[in-house]
């Protein structure tokens, strides 16, 4: 590969997914912006004639930022328990000198074939006869669980990595377990704990099963739900639906142009493994 | 794993609480208390449930009382119903389908915006879009994209473009193939353009003094590198097309009548539409089971490929 020569089929081929990529969203962008009469009226994808943000003034006084901080308190509580027991139970397998870690270990791996769908109907007899049921709490503890085979796996294969030396240089020094963990062995991973979270949050942002079968009121729905609920409720204002649906992804979004870097080498460092 | 024992006489002294799991003294490792907590929320919510799925199948639930006993019933009703084969042929269709789409496209598109140049990087970042929406929000834009009176059947003029896509049964189940496809090849384009990265660079300039073009580059190198990753990504893809569920629900749910109707969304309708939750445990256990052959059927693929390659096959 001295010198990249143009790549016609390729640039050709790449262009057509882009254009299969793109119109979806240019659709979504367009169509949040048209009031209803440009909707029955216009052209789908023509760029609106006289663009509005009443939809998404309708979105929001439709207790959209109620759906936005259940989302925010579901992801957030997921992903901080999820990164602080994964790290532990990393930690553990990684450093653990007994034929205990390495099972452990294999059995977060044997987690990874476990499909989530599978296994709904037992969690919900477990939430209802616990009395979490239509609570926060009960989407948040089934997501760290099924979050934490991954995470503990991607985390393991980082801290395996860390220099054996600087453990031991430490230990001279007397640092116990928990000192390990939080001075070296955090700032060592960090870009793995990155991944993780990103992913993870990700994933719960926009986990949909977990919502729908364990929660029931207005009061504790998320984003995806409240997406599902708006179709029903605006019907034909498909605008309105749009805006909420691009509502919903702005702070995904902001993360990616904030930190697209980090996300795509992190999660692929992650996957590569 | 076996970390060299260094007898070291230095007893742990970093945490104020001696009793806390760690403060022991460090020629023992971590104290598997440490793993604990992990192991205590995987236990309950993933394998307890695991268990609990094998057992509600031989039970009678209606959901909202207490479940009794009842054997083989679910079974026998759930196997005796052409329902239940016909949602596992289409979930055995969405996943051969989905991967024979999936796996080229994201592959080709890895290894095209893994190569050099400016724009390449751009494509990627655009690439990347669909991995940032909620199955809910893009369901959502393709059952209004698609709409015969208002999507882009009008957008275009074109009369091959206003079909009934998600009202004509053998249409509708390519049309929810592909949007899960333009859900996930993103993410699998990724770890193909990960893949292709870790190719040695040395191994296409040999290729190129031996005056190989960009075909059969390809062909003799980049695939067989990409073994591994082919591997993974077609693991996270078979499994996760047999176990599809949030995207088809809002788009189709199902529909029209039972065309879309999926083993996990057939299973979800028994159990909590039709409040038939012993019946549904026994769609659920197929899935377990259908999921777990199918990792530890290609896992084993994978160390075979990797055993043959070391004897020099």
């Amino acid at each position: 590969m001295s010198r990249a020569r143009p790549n016609v089929p390729g640039g050709v081929a790449g262009f057509v997914w882009l254009v299969v990529v793109l119109v979806p969203v240019y659709y979504i962008v367009v169509t949040s912006l048209r009031n209803q009469r440009g909707f029955f009226d216009a052209n789908p994808l023509a760029v609106p004639s006289n663009p509005t943000l009443a939809n998404y003034d309708l979105v929001l006084r439709n207790d959209f930022l109620r759906y936005f901080l259940n989302s925010a308190v579901v992801t957030l509580g997921t992903v901080v328990i999820t990164v602080a027991v994964s790290l532990m139970a990393a930690y553990y397998v990684v450093r653990g000198r007994t034929r205990l870690a390495g099972w452990t270990y294999r059995a977060f791996l044997l987690g990874l074939a476990i499909p989530l769908q599978a296994t709904i109907i037992p969690i919900y007899y477990l939430i209802t006869r616990a009395h979490l049921y239509d609570t926060l709490l009960a989407v948040i503890l089934p997501s760290v669980a099924f979050a934490i085979p991954l995470s503990v796996v991607i985390l393991a294969n980082f801290l395996r990595d860390v220099p054996k030396e600087l453990f031991e240089s430490m230990r001279v020094d007397g640092a116990g377990h928990w000192r390990m963990l939080l001075s070296l062995v955090l700032p060592m991973v960090k870009p793995a704990v990155v991944t993780v979270a990103v992913y993870d949050g990700l994933n719960v942002w926009n986990g949909f099963l977990f919502p729908l079968i364990l929660t029931q009121s207005s009061d504790q729905r998320v984003l995806p739900m409240a997406l599902w609920a708006f179709q029903g409720q605006f019907r034909v204002d498909i605008p309105a639906v749009l805006a909420a649906v691009l509502l919903s992804t702005l702070p995904v979004l902001a993360l990616y142009i904030l930190g697209r870097r980090q996300l795509v080498t992190g999660l692929t460092a992650g996957f590569g493994k | 794993m076996e970390a060299p024992t260094v007898a070291s006489e230095t007893a742990g002294v970093g945490t104020s609480d001696p009793r806390a799991p760690g403060a022991g003294t460090l020629r023992t490792g971590p104290h598997p208390l440490m793993a604990v907590p992990a192991l205590a929320f995987f236990a309950v919510f993933a394998l307890l449930p695991l268990g609990g799925v094998a057992l509600l199948s031989l039970m009678r639930w209606d959901g909202i009382g207490d479940p009794g006993w009842t054997g083989l019933g679910n079974w026998s009703r759930a196997l005796g119903d052409p329902a239940t084969y016909h949602a596992i042929w289409l979930s055995v269709q969405v996943m051969v389908f989905s991967w024979l789409f999936q796996t080229p496209v994201s592959l080709l598109l890895g290894v095209f915006i893994a190569g050099r140049g400016r724009y390449r990087a751009t494509l990627g970042v655009l690439y990347f879009l669909p991995m940032l929406l909620s199955s809910a929000a893009i369901a959502i834009a393709f059952k209004a994209l698609l709409d015969p009176n208002f999507g882009m059947s009008r957008a275009f003029g074109l009369d091959i473009l206003s079909q009934d896509w998600l009202g004509d049964p053998t249409l509708t189940l390519y049309v929810v193939i592909f949007v899960i496809a333009w859900q996930f090849i993103p993410f699998h384009t990724l770890l193909y353009q990960a893949g292709v990265r870790q190719i040695p660079r040395q191994l296409y300039e040999a290729a190129e003094i031996d005056g190989a073009g960009r075909v059969r580059q390809f062909f003799s190198i980049t695939l067989p590198q990409l073994r591994y990753t082919i591997i993974t990504s077609s693991t996270l893809m078979l499994v996760g097309s047999l176990t599809y569920f949030d995207l088809v629900f809002v788009l189709t749910g199902g529909g029209p009548g039972n065309a879309t109707r999926f083993l996990p969304l057939d299973m979800y309708l028994n159990g909590f539409s039709n409040n038939d939750m012993g019946r549904a445990s026994t769609l659920a256990v197929l899935l377990v089971v259908a999921g777990l052959a199918l990792s530890l059927g290609l896992a084993r693929f994978a160390r075979f490929q990797r055993g043959s390659q070391q004897e020099g096959i």
